[in-house]
């Protein structure tokens, strides 16, 4: 679902620079159609369905004043259409041209071209016979939730991390968002740009954000804490850090999305689910890695001293733990696990932009908030009661706008009834 | 020289212009909150967004300007007894992580293609739509920046002296109200205070006249807007000198030093508080509806990061101050500018291009809010002593 409305959207901003830049003169679709200011304007898109374009399709395209016009999709999907007048055009697929597996319940869309001298994208809905989008409401509520699950799990990766460092020290870290789009910006770099394998590329991502936290701590936050600066201002640093590095983002790679890999996933299907083979893997990774933050949560040395810390930091430091080496480790081990979620959430849903963090932030929040404060297993809960309610409202009636409302809408009326959250403590919130 | 005549030009177009006192007026809503009675308020976009709708959405609709100002009040009354009532009896992170989701909740609401009959969905309300009941108010002349003798962009064809006169006159403000403010003691008094006050109208419309600032001539963002969007600025930073030095004040002051010792006294804290949010939270949809007259209602224009600039413009001020969110606000859109135009000028393409100048004066902004909440917390004008609460 995500990632069919961010393959939409790019669609949508896509299609115009595409049909702009594609010259290729063997097709004559693919011929470029600029539009000129006050005699002519473009409607231009790229057929494809969640899989793959869709060449040699046949499509009519009529309108104001008799308008009509035959064209066939290039061999990337692409076609274009020049027109003389503004209004109302209607762009109809022939479906005997369509592929024998590909198949469309919309052949027609009207795309309204307001003024002349611009490029007008239009998308045409069509899908493979195998993706079914009569399945039952019970098949889509399936599915929805293997996505839910997705999501939950990419959440909790980098909300385990925040949990974390708001037990151990109490701080509410913004900036926490911009570590997740750091994952994704460097996975472009390194695996896009740099041409590393997957592999060798996550793992030196991971290990480039694990510095991250570590630099941090050691520049910034540890001697803040020193100085004994107070909670407030310190979450205030943290709200200028996430502009800061926000904008640092967009000063680097634009404001545009980027991919992680270039090209498209592959689908796997088990019945009434539909998923790509980079999510599965995903999943696994996050459970594998969950599993073992909890593991070394409850059963290590290290682990227990962190618990120690988080429950209260000045008994563990009397007895013997040594809270700064503590904090110093949850900041690494919390912003590698936060790289970590940015890259496969730009894997999964298909790449990153300078804001994705900032969109995500809010949903961290609700989960930890909804989990309890500084409770890394209700952090863990929290995000996967998030992850499904972000995708399952719209199955159930809920308008897609509305999505992300849900679940900061669950958050304050969970914090009517029982502000400590799920795993949390009552003592604590007063 | 030109170079710095037009950086310096776009610099004090931007100080001057009517958003800067909207987001001015927030700060002061915001100062109310986080400022004196120590609530971390993230949602204030969030109020003026409301605000903003609440006017616009009714004139759109046909109802008359009052009952549209009634419309935006009444919406950020509402949604601060909503974010108030399950959380100011919490500890203050509470409020902070429900005041940004609220907000952003009503940007996703307005930005939903099922309103777009009321909210206009992504692509806002125009302008054009509900501002023509307040233009028509204008007693300015049609003109709008001119007032009757006076023409402000073309004193004496902005000649060399009128420009340096502007420019001294324009020190000489900042650096008075600098001084008397950090002194002390500006405030012993009515009469002090009115003649600050006083001090400050005349200087900005003084340089209202005598800086040739190239303004855009439309009907919009001329004399008059920027006549009612200072006023209220003034007005709301009277009211809330009035505010806080009255019984409720200190008990808005004393709730951040010490909530249980102003329960021990037999105070309502919850209500306080509560009545804290609300008053701030009406500034800022004040502030929103002013923000939205020269420009059009665009939901994605009022998000966090807006709240956020309010927040760096309190702390270059001086949270807890009564002219810390006025000094702020205009010397963190004029310094963000001039460091735009600075680095467009003098970087070369290659290293930097026209778009990135303009995310660099972002980053320097984080890194100004950064550095400022460590090294001068109280910002311009605050105490120090002030802010030592935690929330």
């Amino acid at each position: 679902m995500v990632r069919g409305v961010a393959g939409l959207v790019l669609a949508l901003l896509l299609t115009p620079l595409i049909a702009l830049i594609s010259s290729g003169a063997a097709n004559a679709v693919d011929t470029l159609c600029l539009a000129e200011a006050d005699k002519t304007a473009c409607i231009a898109g790229t057929l494809r369905t969640e899989a793959d374009v869709v060449p040699d399709v046949t499509l009519t395209i009529t309108g104001p004043g008799g308008f009509s016009e035959e064209v066939t999709t290039g061999e990337t999907g692409k076609w274009n259409v020049q027109v003389t007048e503004p209004g109302a055009y209607v762009v109809k697929i022939d479906e005997d041209s369509l592929p024998d597996d590909v198949v469309t319940d919309h052949p027609e869309v009207t795309i309204n071209v307001g003024r002349l001298g611009a490029t007008q994208a239009a998308t045409l809905d069509v899908r493979t016979g195998s993706y079914s989008a009569e399945s039952s409401k019970f098949d889509e509520l399936v599915q929805s939730t293997v996505n839910g699950l997705r999501l939950g799990l990419l959440l909790a990766l980098a909300s385990v991390g925040l949990s974390l460092i708001y037990g151990t020290t109490g701080l509410s870290n913004f900036a926490h968002a911009e570590q997740v789009t750091l994952g994704g910006i460097l996975g472009y770099y390194l695996i896009n740009r740099g041409g590393l394998s997957l592999i060798v590329g996550g793992i030196l991502v991971v290990v480039i954000c694990a510095f991250t936290g570590w630099f941090q701590d050691r520049v910034l936050w540890q001697p803040l804490r020193r100085r004994g600066l107070g909670l407030t201002q310190l979450m205030i640093v943290t709200i200028g850090l996430s502009l800061a590095l926000q904008y640092c983002y967009q000063y680097f790679v634009g404001a545009r999305t980027v991919r992680v890999v270039q090209d498209n996933p592959e689908v796997s299907t088990f019945g009434p689910i539909t998923i790509t083979n980079q999510s599965i893997v995903a999943m696994a990774i996050s459970v594998v890695v969950l599993a073992a933050v909890g593991y070394a949560l409850l059963r290590t040395r290290i682990g227990r001293a962190t618990r120690a810390v988080s429950d209260n930091p000045a008994l563990a430091a009397a007895s013997g733990i040594d809270t700064d080496k503590v904090i110093r480790l949850v900041w690494t081990v919390a912003m590698a696990l936060a790289g970590l979620s940015g890259l496969l959430y730009a894997l999964v849903t298909n790449g990153i932009k300078w804001d994705t963090g900032l969109q995500i932030l809010l949903l961290l929040f609700a989960a930890v908030t909804l989990g309890g404060l500084g409770t890394a297993f209700g952090a863990l809960l929290g995000a996967l009661i998030i992850g499904l309610v972000v995708e399952i409202s719209p199955v159930l009636g809920m308008p897609g706008d509305f999505k992300y409302a849900t679940a900061l809408l669950i958050l304050i009326l969970l914090l009517l009834v029982r502000p400590q959250g799920l795993l949390g403590k009552p003592q604590r919130v007063g | 020289m030109d170079t710095i005549q037009l950086i310096l030009n776009g610099m004090m177009r931007e100080a001057l212009s009517p958003q800067t006192a909207a987001v001015a007026i927030a700060v002061i809503g915001l100062n109310i909150h986080f400022g004196f009675t120590g609530l971390l308020n993230m949602g204030q976009s969030g109020f003026m967004l409301l605000g903003a709708y609440g006017f616009a959405i009714s004139i759109w609709h046909d109802l008359p300007m009052v009952v549209g100002l009634l419309f935006g009040f009444g919406a950020a009354l509402i949604f601060a007894l909503i974010l108030g009532a399950p959380t100011l009896k919490l500890r203050g992170d509470y409020l902070a992580i429900v005041t940004i989701s609220a907000a952003e909740i009503i940007r996703y609401v307005g930005r939903s293609a099922l309103l777009t009959d009321f909210t206009g969905s992504a692509q806002g309300i125009p302008g054009s739509q509900y501002r023509s009941s307040f233009t028509g108010l204008s007693f300015f002349g049609s003109g709008s920046f001119t007032l009757i003798p006076f023409n402000y962009t073309d004193v004496a064809d902005g000649a060399a002296w009128v420009r340096v006169l502007g420019w001294a006159i324009a020190i000489a403000i900042v650096v008075v109200l600098v001084l008397r403010l950090r002194r002390g003691g500006a405030f012993n008094g009515i009469a002090q205070a009115a003649l600050m006050g006083l001090l400050l109208v005349a200087g900005v419309f003084l340089l209202f006249f005598l800086f040739p600032v190239p303004n855009q001539r439309t009907g919009v963002n001329g004399w008059w807007v920027r006549f009612v969007a200072w006023g209220l600025v003034l007005l709301c930073t009277f009211v809330v000198y009035l505010l806080v030095r009255s019984p409720w004040g200190r008990l808005l002051r004393g709730i951040r030093e010490d909530e249980d010792a102003i329960r021990s006294l037999g105070k309502n804290v919850f209500s306080i508080k509560m009545q804290a949010l609300i008053i701030g939270g009406l500034f800022g949809a004040l502030g929103g509806i002013v923000y939205v007259l020269p420009a059009s209602v665009q939901p994605d224009s009022m998000g966090r990061s807006l709240t956020f600039f309010c927040y760096t413009a309190l702390l270059i001020g001086g949270a807890a101050t009564i002219f810390g969110p006025v000094l702020g606000a205009v010397i963190f859109f004029a310094a963000r500018i001039g460091i735009k135009y600075t680095a467009a000028a003098y970087v070369p393409d290659s290293i930097m291009n026209n778009q990135q100048t303009e995310q660099f004066s972002y980053i320097v902004v984080g890194v100004a809010l950064m550095l400022i909440v460590i090294f001068r917390p109280q910002g311009i004008l605050g105490n120090k002593r002030e802010l030592r609460f935690n929330v």
